[in-house]
């Protein structure tokens, strides 16, 4: 044991392993933020949740580190709601009405991507009234629009073609923020508002209403088409990527040793069948039989990680450790094991194994980022866990959505540096275990 | 993850013995070893069988599909809506039964599982359930045939350009070990830990998107030139990313494996003996170092031959390559079982000739080695 610990101390040696064992802490501390910040319930929640949780994000928005790139303010987002009290309402002289006054600072030089006018009210039969006007920094007000306020209304001047046409044909998100003196559309800063003048018809109806102006960047991940902001699912990417190549890693590689070493020490047919499951193993074409059980019987990850598991069992490391097990089996401590009755059991497991540990623990810091890549080949095949999020899955979607065409790289850049980042902390320690657990290594 | 190395491991590199009749051993491994390898290859390509059927699930599929098609049939003819619908039920059973016949679906599936395994041993790989060829043929045999040539295209140039630079790299870096290339390969030899299409991702992303220089995928221009000269550049333009990809990410580990393993062999005494006579180190290289490592060198290039049967899945999905690979993962998103088991079993017999033919080769590469000589001490 102390052999053990004194060749894990020439770790230090070895700058790679010291990159390697850097890179792994920080992403094991982002693992354990990213389980103690969103339970695994609520992270399955977010990344599933439609409009009602990602409503006030903006489709496909940059990640706000994407101003250091330009030298524009890109768009932020400004939510405004008269519910929570970042917006004013106040009664006027005439009974039955009130004003609703959403104010805001717009120091932004980009317009924002969209805009979004949410109503709840509350009425019996006849709904509010309500009438949008815009005020601008310069102190012209544009009429936006009129219309009557349903239970949960929704309204997007972007969309609308009467307001279009007054703005001179601009959309909205562009028309209503726009310099009027400037012939290419820039951005005029400064404070803006929007008055809502409210009429009720009945006596104990009421009206809430909510302004979402959708920016261009948005959270340290940005966003994906469907809103929902990828800081969720890069994050929970790290623990699953983690617990899937470890979890596969040592199953695989401890089952394997064990076989291995029951394999030899018994001899014979058990010898002999363990040989010959290997051999049919290695017909059956793994990654194509991964990919039945994908689609044929289940998506869940952690079935797949089962499955991984069983078909690499009797992989080709079993037939390494047979090699190594035969020797160790004739060596003179085995034997005088033997003569002082060990059981059967006791020498696999207490003279045998122990002997390959050091064989075994570099091969497993190199097999971890295998199958961290194999959840992400698998994910990029459509068969990614159907609730988790996953780095692979995230690949997946920006590949589908054409992200690359459509230059929203950050998309597929994020989870794809995560992944690399994991491979190559996993490889450089790997790699310095190799030298220092395999002595014949060590020189070259 | 199963790497088939181990299967061809060389069992023969044993210490030569005497033994009675070179003939008669010869003849004895072979047969068992044949026997052994007949076995393996029908046990992978009945689990393959099973696997693919979903246990026989796969059946209950199809005649479910069959009972839907019927029905779908029968309600939107007009003569079969006046029929109370007693008498309807009993004609669309009819039908579903006489098809279920025709296809061979009222017989349980363990049967059906063995004709299967019949056929597929004896390569009769039959039609396929719902793919085609382009040319527009039902016949697996056809299909397969279609899908090769690109396969082959992509990852035999790949490929076989990986193997020799990878040898010849590791050799030429066995002899300057300890210099600033050694080490820089050694240093970039984790880089390998990310897979091929990992590469490729990245490279589409600045070749394709950023610069715009070389296509997303595909493997020819749409539409394809009609000139043979412009068809050919097309498709090179086409491979130079995909084959880059399969490059980068499996060349520095591909050299420092072999550069190990080189150098472990060039310390041997005989090596060191040659040296003392003072033979030229290309002498050393091709006698001393080269002919004792030939079988692994073999085995590997003969092991990376057939793997190219199985094409690379998701490097041809990412890159639209229209090899096998992508045909087995169609074939298995619409539980295409002849086509998943038509390739299988191709796979096993390529792989299971191969070890056998191995065994044989060692012997020609390696005077140290003889067939069956004799078991391990």
């Amino acid at each position: 044991m102390s052999s053990f610990l004194r060749s894990l101390r020439q770790l230090r040696r070895y700058p790679s392993a010291i990159g390697g064992i850097l890179v792994i802490s920080l992403l094991v501390a982002l693992a354990v933020y990213a389980v103690v910040t969103i339970p695994y319930s609520e992270a399955i929640r977010l990344w599933r949740g439609g409009e009602e949780v990602w409503g006030e994000y903006p489709k496909l928005a940059l990640p706000i580190w994407a101003d250091w790139f330009t030298d524009q303010k890109l768009a932020r987002s400004i939510v405004l709601n008269t519910a929570d009290g970042s917006a004013t309402r106040a009664p006027s002289e005439s009974v039955g009405n009130e004003t609703l006054t959403f104010e805001f600072d717009f120091p932004y030089d980009t317009f924002p991507s969209e805009i979004v006018v949410f109503f709840t009210s509350r009425y019996d039969a006849k709904p509010p009234h309500v009438a949008l006007r815009w005020l601008t920094p310069d102190g012209r007000e544009i009429r936006v629009t009129e219309t009557s306020a349903k239970r949960a209304d929704t309204y997007r001047p972007g969309q609308d073609t009467k307001l279009t046409r007054r703005l001179s044909q601009t959309a909205a998100e562009t028309g209503l923020l726009m310099d009027p003196d400037s012939k290419e559309p820039r951005v005029l800063k400064g404070r803006y508002q929007l008055v809502m003048d409210v009429h009720y018809f009945e006596p104990d109806s009421s009206l809430d209403a909510k302004l979402v102006m959708h920016g261009q960047v948005s959270g340290i991940a940005g966003t994906d088409d469907r809103r929902r902001d990828l800081t969720v699912a890069l994050l929970w990417g790290t623990p699953i990527a983690l617990a899937f190549g470890l979890l596969a890693a040592v199953g695989t590689s401890l089952t394997t040793m064990i076989i291995a070493a029951i394999g030899v020490w018994y001899g014979k047919w058990v010898d002999s069948l363990v040989q010959r499951i290997t051999e049919v193993n290695m017909i059956l074409p793994f990654l194509p039989i991964l990919i039945m059980v994908g689609t044929l019987y289940t998506r869940s990850i952690w079935a797949i990680l089962g499955m991984v598991i069983l078909l690499s069992i009797f992989g080709s490391s079993i037939k390494t450790y047979r090699a190594v097990f035969l020797q160790v089996k004739e060596s003179p401590y085995i034997e005088a094991a033997r003569a002082y009755g060990a059981s059967d059991f006791r020498i696999v497991f207490s003279y045998m194994l122990p002997r390959v540990i050091p064989m075994l623990i570099p091969q497993l810091v190199t097999l971890i980022p295998s199958y961290v890549f194999l959840e992400a080949s698998l994910a990029l095949l459509g068969l990614g866990d159907p609730v988790l999020p996953t780095w692979g899955k995230l690949i997946n979607e920006a590949r589908e959505a054409g992200a690359l065409f459509h230059g929203q790289y950050y998309w597929m850049l994020e989870p794809a540096i995560l992944l690399s980042l994991t491979g190559l902390g996993f490889a450089m320690l790997g790699f310095a275990l190799d030298r220092i657990f395999n002595p014949r290594l060590r020189g070259l | 993850m199963a790497e088939p190395t181990a299967l061809a491991a060389p069992e023969t590199v044993e210490e030569t013995r005497k033994s009675p009749s070179a003939f008669s051993r010869v003849a004895k491994y072979t047969v068992v070893r044949l026997i052994a390898l007949i076995l393996t290859v029908i046990v992978g390509v009945y689990l393959t069988i099973l696997i693919a059927n979903m246990g026989g699930a796969v059946d209950e599929i199809r005649k479910g599909q069959i009972r839907e098609g019927i029905a779908m049939g029968v309600s939107m003819d007009p003569e079969m809506k006046k029929l109370p619908s007693a008498e309807r039920l009993a004609i669309i059973d009819e039908m579903a039964r006489l098809q279920e016949k025709r296809l061979g679906l009222d017989r349980p599936f363990i049967l059906r599982s063995f004709s299967f395994l019949r056929n597929a041993l004896t390569l009769d790989l039959g039609f396929a359930e719902n793919l085609s060829s382009d040319s527009g043929s039902r016949l697996v045999r056809l299909i397969i045939l279609e899908r090769l040539p690109p396969t082959l295209l992509l990852f035999a140039t790949s490929n076989v350009f990986l193997f020799f630079f990878s040898v010849s790299a590791a050799l030429f870096l066995s002899r300057r070990y300890g210099s600033f290339l050694d080490r820089l390969v050694i240093a970039l030899s984790p880089t390998s830990a990310a897979p091929a299409w990992f590469y490729g991702l990245f490279l589409i992303l600045f070749f394709s998107a950023i610069l715009g220089l070389l296509p997303f995928g595909g493997m020819v221009a749409a539409p394809p030139p009609a000139n043979k000269l412009a068809y050919a550049l097309s498709v090179l333009r086409h491979m130079i990313l995909p084959s880059t990809a399969m490059i980068v990410s499996a060349m520095f580990a591909g050299v420092y494996s072999w550069r190990t393993f080189f150098l472990i062999y060039s310390s041997e005494d005989y090596v060191e003996m040659a040296k003392a006579k003072g033979l030229s180190s290309g002498d050393i290289e091709r006698r001393y170092v080269l002919r004792p490592t030939l079988p692994t060198i073999v085995t590997n290039f003969a092991l990376m031959v057939i793997g190219l049967w199985t094409g690379a899945i998701i490097l041809e999905t990412v890159f639209n390559w229209p090899g096998l690979g992508r045909l087995f993962y169609a074939a298995i998103n619409i539980y295409d079982t002849p086509v998943i088991v038509g390739e299988a079993v191709i796979y096993a017999y390529l792989l299971g000739i191969t070890v056998f033919l191995l065994d044989f080769v060692y012997v020609l590469v390696d005077p140290r080695v003889k067939i069956g000589g004799g078991e391990r001490a």
